[in-house]
């Protein structure tokens, strides 16, 4: 009963000074609104670039040949650089720390794919079976290319699971021959991948057999490594001994770098770990700077209320109220107030979240803004503690003013 | 009635002193007094004599130096804020000059207030505080914020106030300093109503229309008890002090403006 009674008079005195309870119930719910925007944003910025590395595996070199621009060993720039199967054999057996590698050949022409009269046109891309690990394929059904396909020059295919539905409707795809600008290839498989629908609708086939069928010789357009879990200098030290093999088969300066083009996903990765722990650090340095500010702001408006109510404190002791009571009325007023509106605070932020995200859709660089809910509630927890400590201090004050003191005319 | 062990208030050998700076300011020196329960009282005194410390000191707003005090039979010595806020609660009422309603609160509620914490359930605080209401003729005003109430009215709220928690003494500092001469007489009726029912009355008042409205005067000068006995022989011949304001002092050359 008196618990409740506690409460109603706690209520009471709330409804009665609208004022002061909106000033401190504004400060908090700001605080938490504010802080929850800039935790769900700095979130959303680091999904985005999270998401821009989901298709590719991130310990990737990718290598691709271009033209000699200065002259070397009398040799005159402006020659083109061309892969061949004997690059991707020294790699593959001489370069130290390459976990996964494959070459691609690029088939020219159209490439119109057929399945009993369908006909389309896919990307068709020709590889070692390594591939699946450089694009991070996911085999659905069958399997993916294998070395004896290479080595056997199967007429083998692994398609995509859009390829399947368009050209195979709902009809099972394995076993299947498709023609591939005339020449026909078995599906051994199915796959998927996270990097979209682009991405699902590739045909992979035996790069051997391309080479043969297509009139590619032992060119290869392009060579793809993984280097397991080395660090961005190893994987620098890997591209700088590929960048020397390469230059010393080739006849060309090693440091011409139109000669041959290498990407090295590593040292992009790290450049966006990098970035990601910047934003977050931000994100964070300004998350408790305006905690601080709000803590600061609760403070002030706690200390002022408690000033101005002195003289009430005095005339409260002087009925009979006791010291314990008098700092429980301020503490419990204090914790109620900003308790609802840190709560007020939060829905408000995340509800701003929600409508951020959704106007702005589905972008590269901003996606999913959302705010880890632990993080959301201990920001408001320490606002209402910190509403608490700042009455506290002056609650303890006003318990201890004699009523004399309090209640001497103005 | 000196000494009696009865007295409902009594002081012996009473010493209390306010810390200037470095220095101290004796504020009371060595009051002796004895109010035996039921009594109407007047503690009259010029500005700065003493009179609004000694009220605090009795209704334990303030502490004391050394001396004794005791109340209602019991000794009044250091204690604890919890402990003086307990015998405040029961045995104590306060009516101030400036009527210390908490303005957010209406009428009822202040005088419902004293009740809250003695832990008495709100309907029946409530339903009690609008007959203390009644009783001080205030029943209609029961919802009207203090703002919105006379001076006299919202003295006669904090009357209802004083009176709610049934306590043995209340009192009362100043209670007319506020108000005009009527609205004065008026409250002082109600007080002495209220002593009639056998509640101890003690009132601090420069005025001496009030003290002579009281049993007994008691005149303080500079910390001291410079006179103790009924109005009539407190005061010196009518047409010696000028009627409303004039000091309990016997010089009245030497008077100084009410505080």
């Amino acid at each position: 009963m008196f618990e409740l009674d506690t409460w109603q008079e706690i209520l009471d005195t709330v409804r009665k000074n609208k004022l002061r309870t909106f000033l401190t119930g504004f400060s908090v719910a700001w605080g938490i609104l504010m802080l929850i925007v800039l935790l769900g944003s700095g979130q959303g910025l680091s999904r985005g670039v999270e998401y821009g590395f989901r298709d590719d595996a991130t310990n990737a070199i990718w290598m691709r040949s271009g033209q000699t621009s200065v002259p070397w060993k009398g040799l005159r720039p402006g020659r083109n650089v061309q892969f061949k199967n004997e690059d991707y054999d020294v790699i593959r057996e001489g370069v130290k720390g390459v976990d996964h590698i494959t070459a691609r050949y690029f088939i020219r022409g159209t490439l119109t794919v057929a399945w009993h009269g369908e006909t389309s046109s896919f990307d068709v891309r020709a590889v070692h079976p390594d591939h699946q690990h450089l694009e991070k394929s996911i085999v659905t059904e069958g399997r993916f290319l294998n070395p004896t396909d290479v080595e056997e020059h199967r007429k083998v295919a692994a398609i995509g699971e859009r390829v399947k539905a368009q050209l195979f409707k709902s009809a099972p795809a394995i076993g299947e021959y498709l023609e591939i600008k005339g020449v026909p290839f078995q599906v051994v498989g199915v796959f998927t991948d996270e990097g979209g629908e682009g991405e699902q609708e590739k045909i992979y086939i035996p790069i051997s057999t391309a080479q043969r069928a297509y009139g590619g010789a032992n060119n290869v357009a392009m060579i793809m490594m993984t280097v397991g879990d080395a660090s961005v200098d190893e994987s620098q030290a890997i591209a700088t001994d590929l960048r020397m093999r390469i230059a010393e088969r080739h006849d060309f300066d090693p440091d011409d770098k139109r000669a041959v083009f290498i990407s090295n996903a590593v040292v992009e990765f790290q450049r966006f770990v990098d970035l990601m722990g910047g934003i977050r650090l931000f994100v964070w340095v300004i998350g408790v700077g305006t905690l601080l500010a709000g803590v600061v702001g609760v403070s002030n408006i706690m200390m002022i209320a408690v000033k101005e109510r002195t003289k009430e404190i005095g005339i409260r002791k002087a009925v009979g109220a006791t010291p314990f009571s008098v700092m429980s009325l301020i503490l419990k007023e204090a914790i109620l107030v900003t308790g609802v509106a840190g709560y007020v605070g939060l829905v408000a932020g995340v509800a701003l979240l929600e409508l951020m995200s959704r106007s702005l859709g589905e972008s590269e660089m901003f996606r999913n803004p959302e705010v880890d809910f632990g993080v959301a509630v201990s920001a408001t927890l320490l606002l209402i503690l910190a509403g608490g400590v700042a009455g506290f201090f002056p609650a303890r004050k006003a318990a201890a003013i004699r009523p004399v003191e309090a209640l001497r005319d103005e | 009635m000196e000494g009696s062990g009865d007295a409902m208030i009594r002081l012996s050998r009473l010493n209390k002193s306010y810390p200037m700076g470095s220095s101290k300011l004796h504020v009371l020196k060595g009051i002796d007094l004895s109010i035996a329960p039921g009594e109407l009282v007047a503690i009259m005194g010029a500005s700065g004599s003493g009179k609004s410390t000694l009220l605090n000191v009795l209704g334990l707003l303030d502490g004391y130096d050394d001396g004794d005090y005791h109340l209602d039979g019991q000794r009044i010595g250091q204690m604890s804020e919890t402990k003086a806020a307990g015998l405040r609660a029961s045995l104590l009422g306060f009516v101030f000059q400036s009527f210390n309603l908490i303005p957010f609160k209406t009428a009822v509620e202040n005088v419902a207030l004293p009740l809250y914490y003695q832990e008495v359930p709100r309907r029946k605080r409530n339903k009690l505080a609008e007959e203390y209401l009644d009783r001080v003729g205030l029943a209609d005003r029961a919802g009207h914020l203090p703002r919105e109430l006379s001076g006299g009215q919202q003295q006669r709220v904090a009357i209802a106030r004083a009176l709610i928690s049934n306590p043995k003494v209340i009192l009362a500092d100043e209670p007319t300093g506020a108000l005009d001469s009527q609205t004065s007489l008026e409250v002082m009726e109600v007080l002495r109503q209220i002593n009639a029912t056998g509640v101890t009355l003690l009132i601090v008042t420069h005025e001496r229309e009030v003290a002579a409205r009281t049993r007994r005067v008691i005149r303080l000068r500079d910390g001291r008890i410079e006179g103790d006995g009924p109005p009539e022989t407190a005061f010196g011949p009518p047409s010696f002090a000028p009627a409303a304001f004039a000091q309990a002092s016997p010089a009245p050359l030497a008077a100084t403006p009410p505080s």
